[in-house]
C-alpha cells in the first residue's frame, strides 16, 4: 500500500514536471510555428526580415565581416571600379567601400533603435498622459505638439542639430524630438478610445490609483499602437539620419555613415567614380525598405484593423 | 456655419502660431557661435564688439528683442538680414514663389501618380497588379530623394553625355528652360510623397467599398468605373486630402536638399545659408512665414472637406 502510494505520488511528480517541461518545449514550437506561418502568408515581410537580420549581424560583427578598416588606405588602389578584389571598388581616398558600407550599418542601425526607443517612449509618456488625463493639461500639450508640427521635421532637426553639434547622440536627440510629438498623437488617440471601456470605469470604481490604471488597463492596451509605430518609424528614421549626414549635421567623418558616403567626396568625384555615389544609396533604400516591408508585414499580422493606416 | 467655423479656428490658430513665433525666435539664438563676432570677423562695421552689438540692437534683453520682433512681424516688416542688410521679407518675397512652386508641382505629380494607382490597387485588391504597385510604393517612400536626385545628374551625364541645366532659369526668359528646370526636381519630390499617398488613397477605398450603398449600387447594375469612381472615391478622398494638409510642411522642409542638390535659389537654400550664418532676422522671418503660411493652408483644407462631403456641416 505504502510503496504504491509512493509509486502513485512519482507519478504524479513526474507528470507535474512533464506540464512543466511542457510549455517551454511547446513555446519553442509555438514560436517557430508561428514564424513559419508569418512566412507562408506574408513571404516579402520575411524576406525583409531576413535582411534586418543581416543588418543587425553586420553591426555587431563589423570588424569580422568588413575586409578592411573603415579609415584603411588600401595602396595603389585609388577610385578602383567594383571588381573580385574590392567588390563595391574603392573611394578617391583609397578606401574599400564595401568595409565602409559595412561599418556605416552601425550608425543607421544604432541611431535607428536609439531613437525609436527614445522617441516612442517620450511619445508614449506624452499621448497616454495627455489622452488619459485631458482637461487643460490635453490641451497645453496639444498646442505645443501642433506647433511643433506645423514646421517641416527637416527645418527643426536641422536647427536642433545646430544648436547641439555634430555627433551621434545630438543626432538622435534631434530625431527623438520628431518622433516624440508625432507619435504622441496617434498614441493619445488610441489612449481616448481605451478609456472609454468599462473596465477602465470598473478599474476606477474599485479605487485603483491613476498610476495603476495607466500602467496596468491602458498601457497594455494601447501597446499594439506603441509596437507597430516603432516597427513603422524606422525606416523613416533611417532615411532622415542619411538625409543629415547628407547636409553634413550627422556623425563626424571619418566614421562611414551611408548619407555622408553620398555627399562631399562622393558628389566631387562622382562622375569618374559614379559607384561611390551609387552604393551607399543602394545600402540606405534596401535597409528602409526591408524595415517598411517588415512592418507592414507585422502591422498586418498584429492588428488588422490599421491596415492601409 | 462654415464663416464662423472657420472663425473659430483661426482663432485656436493663433496660440499655436504664439508658441511657434517663441520657438523661431529662441531656437536661432541657442545655436552656439557668436553672429558678431563672425561678423566683425569677416567685415569690419565697428570697432569692436559691444559697438557692432549695439548696432544690430542685440545687446538689449532678449525679451524686449522678442517683442520688438512680434509687434513688427505682425504689422508685416521682418527686419533685415544681419549680413546683407536687406529686408528679409523682400528676400523671402524673391524666393518663395521658387519654393512655392515646386512644393505646388510635386504635389501634382504626386497627386496624379498615387491616386489612379491607388484606385487601380483597390480595385483589383490582392491581384498581382495589386501587389506590384503596392511594393513599388514601399520602394518609393524607401529611395531617398537627394540619392535620387545625384543619380539623374549623373548617370545620363555619363551615359550620353547628357546634363540638366544648372543655374536657375527665370519663367519670365524662357517658359520652356524653366518648366523643364523644375520639372526633375519636382517629380522625384513627388515620388516619396505619392507612395505614402497611393497607400493611404488604396486603404481608404478599400474600406469604402466594402459599404452597404456600394453592394447597392453594384446590384442596380452600375458599371465598375462609376461605383468606383463615383461612389468610392469621393467617399474616400477626405483622409487624403487630411493628409495632403498634413505633408505640406514636409514637402517644403524636403526641398533644402533638392533646391541644394539642383541649385535652386529657393527659402529652403536661404534658410540652410541663413543657420549657418547664424543670420537670425532671416531664419525667423523664413520660419514665421512658412509656419503662417501651413496654418493657413490647414485652414483651407478643413474648409474643403465641407465642399467635397455635404455630409459635414460645421
Amino acid at each position: 500500500m505504502a510503496g504504491n502510494a509512493v509509486a502513485q505520488a512519482g507519478s504524479a511528480l513526474d507528470s507535474r514536471r512533464e506540464l512543466a517541461r511542457r510549455p517551454e518545449r511547446s513555446r519553442g514550437a509555438a514560436i517557430a510555428r508561428a514564424l513559419w506561418l508569418f512566412a507562408r502568408r506574408k513571404p516579402i515581410g520575411a524576406i525583409s526580415g531576413l535582411i534586418v537580420i543581416a543588418m543587425l549581424v553586420m553591426t555587431l560583427f563589423a570588424e569580422q565581416i568588413a575586409p578592411y578598416g573603415y579609415d584603411e588606405t588600401i595602396r595603389g588602389a585609388r577610385m578602383k571600379p567594383p571588381g573580385a578584389a574590392h567588390w563595391l571598388g574603392t573611394d578617391n581616398l583609397s578606401r574599400d567601400i564595401w568595409s565602409r558600407i559595412v561599418y556605416g550599418a552601425r550608425v543607421s542601425i544604432t541611431i535607428g533603435f536609439a531613437t525609436i526607443a527614445l522617441g516612442t517612449a517620450a511619445a508614449a509618456a506624452l499621448g497616454v498622459s495627455s489622452g488619459y488625463f485631458g482637461g487643460k493639461y490635453d490641451l497645453v500639450v496639444q498646442r505645443i505638439v501642433d506647433a511643433w508640427m506645423s514646421f517641416p521635421y527637416l527645418v527643426i532637426i536641422l536647427s536642433v542639430m545646430a544648436v547641439l553639434g555634430p555627433g551621434l547622440l545630438n543626432v538622435v536627440l534631434s530625431l527623438s524630438i520628431i518622433v516624440a510629438a508625432t507619435g504622441s498623437r496617434v498614441i493619445r488617440g488610441a489612449t481616448i478610445a481605451v478609456a472609454q471601456h468599462a473596465y477602465v470605469e470598473a478599474a476606477r470604481a474599485m479605487g485603483c490609483g491613476h498610476a495603476r490604471i495607466v500602467l496596468r488597463h491602458i498601457l497594455p492596451n494601447v501597446a499594439a499602437t506603441i509596437i507597430i509605430l516603432s516597427t513603422i518609424g524606422l525606416g523613416g528614421i533611417i532615411l532622415a539620419e542619411s538625409a543629415l549626414s547628407f547636409l553634413g549635421f550627422g556623425v563626424p567623418p571619418p566614421y562611414p555613415s551611408w548619407g555622408s558616403m553620398l555627399s562631399g567626396s562622393g558628389r566631387t568625384y562622382m562622375y569618374r567614380a559614379p559607384w561611390m555615389a551609387v552604393w551607399p544609396g543602394v545600402a540606405i533604400s534596401l535597409a528602409v525598405f526591408a524595415f517598411n516591408m517588415l512592418g507592414d508585414a507585422l502591422r498586418d499580422v498584429l492588428d488588422p484593423r490599421l491596415r492601409g493606416a | 456655419m462654415l464663416r464662423r467655423y472657420l472663425a473659430k479656428r483661426l482663432v485656436v490658430a493663433i496660440p499655436s502660431l504664439l508658441i511657434a513665433s517663441l520657438i523661431v525666435f529662441t531656437l536661432p539664438r541657442l545655436i552656439p557661435g557668436d553672429v558678431v563676432a563672425m561678423m566683425l570677423e569677416e567685415k569690419a562695421y565697428a570697432k569692436d564688439l559691444e559697438e557692432l552689438r549695439a548696432k544690430l540692437g542685440l545687446d538689449r534683453p532678449i525679451y524686449v528683442q522678442y517683442f520688438e520682433w512680434l509687434g513688427r512681424a505682425v504689422a508685416g516688416d521682418l527686419g533685415e538680414s544681419l549680413w546683407t542688410r536687406r529686408p528679409v521679407l523682400e528676400e523671402i518675397g524673391q524666393r518663395l514663389p521658387i519654393t512655392l512652386e515646386l512644393a505646388l508641382l510635386s504635389l501634382v505629380v504626386g497627386i496624379l501618380i498615387a491616386v489612379p494607382i491607388g484606385v487601380i490597387a483597390a480595385a483589383r485588391q490582392d491581384t498581382v497588379q495589386d501587389y506590384t504597385f503596392r511594393s513599388a510604393a514601399i520602394l518609393g517612400l524607401s529611395v531617398p530623394g537627394f540619392w535620387l536626385a545625384t543619380l539623374v545628374i549623373v548617370l545620363p551625364a555619363i551615359w550620353w553625355g547628357w546634363r540638366p541645366l544648372t543655374g536657375y532659369v527665370e519663367i519670365g526668359k524662357d517658359v520652356v528652360g524653366h518648366i523643364t528646370q523644375m520639372l526633375l526636381p519636382a517629380v522625384i519630390l513627388g515620388i516619396a510623397f505619392a507612395a505614402a499617398m497611393m497607400r493611404l488613397t488604396r486603404g481608404m477605398l478599400l474600406e469604402v467599398l466594402r459599404q452597404d450603398y456600394v453592394r447597392t449600387a453594384w446590384s442596380k447594375g452600375l458599371r465598375e468605373r462609376v461605383i468606383i469612381l463615383k461612389h468610392g472615391l469621393r467617399n474616400a478622398i477626405i483622409p487624403v486630402i487630411t493628409y495632403i494638409g498634413t505633408q505640406l510642411p514636409q514637402v517644403i522642409g524636403g526641398t533644402v536638399v533638392i533646391e541644394t542638390i539642383f541649385g535652386l535659389p529657393g527659402m529652403s537654400r536661404f534658410l540652410f545659408d541663413a543657420i549657418n550664418q547664424r543670420d537670425y532676422p532671416v531664419i525667423q522671418g523664413v520660419n514665421l512665414v512658412v509656419v503662417s503660411f501651413i496654418v493657413a493652408i490647414n485652414l483651407v483644407v478643413d474648409a474643403l472637406y465641407a465642399v467635397l462631403d455635404p455630409r459635414i456641416r460645421y
